[in-house]
């Protein structure tokens, strides 16, 4: 029996794989009833509740965890900090198949799929923020495509054309941070637009830069996680350079995000002063701010702290898990919970299995992709051919 | 130029058309700029 | 709900835009729009609605909408509280319980065919228009179906039609411009309204019309146009005879048009392009510059050890050469010495 586990070789029948399986044909029944039966066939949307989770956690969620593609990007090729390098090409890698979903997960909600490209091809709407999310989630979308190209061409032994992708990685960066800054922004901005739905607590004229900061938070946590998960599961695949810079990339990031948790903080409490909302934290909505923001945001600053204080890698890891469970939480209460406080809760939402299972067949693609890649591409390790080529001149 | 904007909305959606082309040109130029700019620079 | 936070963008955009337009446009802070001069709308007076709901069965034939499930003589709908849906464009709302000698008071819930749509400024395709007659309109050839405008709109008033597999549409209320005000005829509710609840008429002459009811039967009236200034005007105005709260209005929405809350944000959307790469390249910039000079104070910190390596080395060399040198001078004299002693000796044996 070969010592060496090909992908040939290994059985088919793990638990992820049947378990994968299982939500993958639920998920293409449920694609089939939705686009036979239209919205109202799998989803529990109603005229008082015309965004669901779709939205919620697809489209507000999955763009916020991808984001740690320009924060990396950002702090390699910006600032220069090279020893994170090897976090780069995973990090790029989910913010592309997070957008890629996210992306999907659009054609699942909007009515006509197909029209997806009318404001940019027949009629614009540029009074819309809308507008503005859409064109800057499609460049950015393919911003992260082309800085995800050069593993795919060295994976495709396509030296010229990868040699050539390579050269635009600091115009790419660049561009791709101002995409992130504004869509990530717009997206909470898309709520400025009813105040009279959205609680006080979370509605803010500054929800543009609450979300801002909140996806660098998230960015920096989710490759924490991101990276704890691979080394997991793919060690294998991890090259000496990986497995030496992981611990100074989880060191180094959660002590950024300490420092950006405080100061989104201290935002936040600014923003609750300008608005006078004081009063309002004694409610059970009241209650329910102070548990996001500092029961997950709070306990995550202070641990992040300690953590990186004391060298401590694996309080940093959880602290990451539990950061992205703060940002979720924000997401889901900004678009569903403090969304339509007002109205009396038998006409509140909430979603079906179908919209649920339709989401986690979503992630479950994008887990079923992520480990394609990064099982055969250089992705966690460096491909030899290329061993030193990006070390020249600042590519990726 | 009183009278060609009745409302808030009107007026929001001519000067954003303009502030749309603008900020491609915008990218565009500052982009050739800074070629121009380091363009004499040794590596 | 915040003060505006413009003001740095306000100024910015002001200065720069007020020397290129002179004293007409700002950058839609300071200006104020009047509307469409002559914009037709619809007052609504509830102290005469007898809730018949004659003119919910004429927007129903009007717009050629799907028979509903209760026929509209079954008064007993109105026991339930309802919302505009795919197949209603307008609903007529009892309130019993509320202190009213003449008996129910009811609420009339459609478009209210703002002054400044918050729908129209959320929707990315343009599918609304508020056109100059008043009517806000919509258009279903262009609509992708993402329900913004049901987000947006603070009346909750725009219905998708959700069994649609494949032309899921928005419904609303029409002011019935196309099958009606385009020929100059009323919008079917008005015309078919038995106690004449409804008024049409320019928005300006309505207003006359409200406040001269009020100013005749103050104690049937509440001294308020509801629609006046509520998220900016609409042109569907209500006359009550109670809190409209107690008729299912809300009077916390607040006088700032749609259009209004969401400007900043799309003000900085340029700002941030223009600025971002002076940031991000000036960083990037520092950034190498520090790295070169690490690397060249490394280059050179290496090229000073090595040189004085080699000088320590050449010292010690030649050091070690004198002292060579020495020896070998030592040694020759020695050797010479000896000579001249044992050449001494032998001269001295050969003497004796």
């Amino acid at each position: 029996m070969s010592q060496e586990a090909t992908t040939a070789n290994r059985s088919f029948i793990t638990p992820f794989n049947i378990i994968a399986s299982i939500i993958v044909l639920i998920g293409l029944f449920l694609t089939v009833r939705r686009f036979s039966g239209g919205l109202g066939a799998v989803t529990n949307l109603s005229d008082n509740n015309a965004w669901g989770i779709w939205i919620g956690f697809d489209l507000l969620t999955g763009v916020a965890l991808a984001a740690g593609g320009y924060v990396t990007a950002a702090a390699v090729y910006i600032f220069g900090m090279k020893k994170y390098h090897s976090a780069v090409r995973p990090a790029v890698l989910t913010g592309f198949l997070g957008y890629a979903l996210v992306v999907l997960a659009l054609h699942y909600d909007v009515g006509r799929p197909w029209r997806l490209p009318y404001p940019f091809v027949v009629q614009q709407g540029t009074t819309s923020v809308l507008f503005e999310v859409a064109a800057c989630v499609a460049l950015y979308l393919t911003v992260l495509f082309l800085e995800f190209s050069p593993a795919a061409l060295e994976w495709l032994g396509l030296k010229r054309a990868r040699n050539l992708a390579v050269k635009f990685t600091l115009v790419l960066v660049v561009f791709g941070i101002i995409l992130s800054t504004l869509h990530q922004s717009s997206l909470g901005a898309l709520f400025l637009i009813a105040p009279s739905k959205l609680h006080p607590l979370w509605y803010s004229s500054f929800i543009p830069i609450y979300f801002f900061v909140s996806s660098i938070i998230a960015g920096l946590s989710m490759v924490i996680f991101e990276s704890t998960l691979s080394y997991r599961f793919f060690s294998s695949k991890m090259d000496e350079t990986h497995l030496k810079e992981k611990d100074d990339i989880a060191l180094g990031f959660g002590k950024a995000a300490a420092y950006v948790i405080a100061g989104y903080i201290a935002i936040q409490i600014m923003g609750l002063g300008a608005d006078n909302d004081w009063h309002l934290l004694g409610s059970l909505y009241g209650l329910w701010y102070l548990v996001e923001l500092f029961g997950f945001f709070g306990v995550s600053c202070l641990l992040y702290a300690i953590g990186a204080r004391e060298k401590n890698l694996k309080l940093i890891r959880w602290t990451a898990a539990w950061t992205v469970l703060g940002v979720i939480m924000n997401r889901f209460n900004v678009s569903l919970i403090a969304f339509n406080w007002q109205l009396p809760s038998s006409d509140r939402y909430f979603p079906s299995w179908m919209e649920i299972g339709i989401s986690v067949f979503l992630v479950t693609l994008g887990l079923i992709a992520f480990r394609f890649i990064v099982t055969r591409m250089p992705i966690l390790y460096e491909h030899p051919d290329y061993r030193d080529a990006h070390r020249a001149k600042g590519g990726s | 130029m009183d009278n060609i904007f009745f409302t808030l909305h009107e007026f929001l959606l001519h000067t954003e058309n303009f502030t749309y082309l603008l900020i491609v040109a915008t990218l565009v130029g500052i982009a050739g700029f800074w070629y121009f700019l380091t363009g004499g620079d040794e590596d | 709900m915040a003060i505006s936070r413009r003001k740095f963008l306000g100024w910015l955009t002001a200065t720069g835009l007020s020397s290129a337009f002179g004293k007409t446009a700002h950058a839609g802070t300071t200006k104020h729009f009047e509307g469409h001069p002559d914009s037709l709308g619809v007052l609504y007076d509830n102290t005469k609605c007898i809730g018949c709901r004659t003119c919910e069965a004429a927007c129903n034939r009007v717009n050629d909408l799907p028979p509903p499930d209760r026929p509209f003589d079954d008064l007993s709908v109105l026991d339930k509280k309802r919302r505009t849906d795919a197949k209603k464009y307008m609903i007529i709302n009892k309130y019993d319980h509320i202190r009213n000698p003449k008996g129910p008071l009811h609420a009339r819930i459609g478009c209210n065919h703002c002054l400044e749509p918050a729908c129209a400024s959320s929707c990315f395709v343009r599918a609304y228009t508020k056109t100059k007659e008043g009517a806000v309109t919509y258009d279903s050839s262009v609509c992708v179906g993402c329900r913004y405008c049901m987000i947006a709109c603070p009346f909750n008033i725009p219905t998708f039609e959700y069994d649609s597999a494949f032309t899921p549409r928005i419904r609303k209320c029409t002011m019935c411009y196309d099958t009606r005000l385009v020929k100059g005829e009323l919008p079917g509710c008005v015309e078919e309204c038995p106690t004449e609840s409804f008024t049409f008429g320019r928005r300006e002459d309505l207003f006359k019309i409200a406040h001269e009811r009020i100013r005749r039967y103050p104690r049937r009236y509440l001294d308020h146009i509801y629609g006046e200034n509520e998220m900016g005007g609409t042109s569907w105005l209500y006359l009550s005879g109670v809190a409209f709260k107690k008729i299912g209005m809300r009077e916390d929405l607040g006088v700032t048009p749609a259009p209004a809350l969401t400007a900043s944000a799309l003000a900085s959307v340029p700002m941030v392009v223009g600025t971002w790469p002076l940031l991000l390249m000036g960083i990037y910039a520092v950034s190498k510059r520090k790295e070169k000079i690490a690397t060249e104070e490394k280059e050179q910190a290496l090229a000073d050890t090595i040189a004085q390596a080699k000088a320590e080395a050449d010292l010690k060399i030649s050091e070690a050469w004198q002292k060579a040198e020495k020896e070998k001078e030592k040694a020759v004299e020695t050797a010479v010495r000896k000579a001249l002693e044992e050449a001494a000796e032998t001269e001295n044996e050969e003497s004796s």
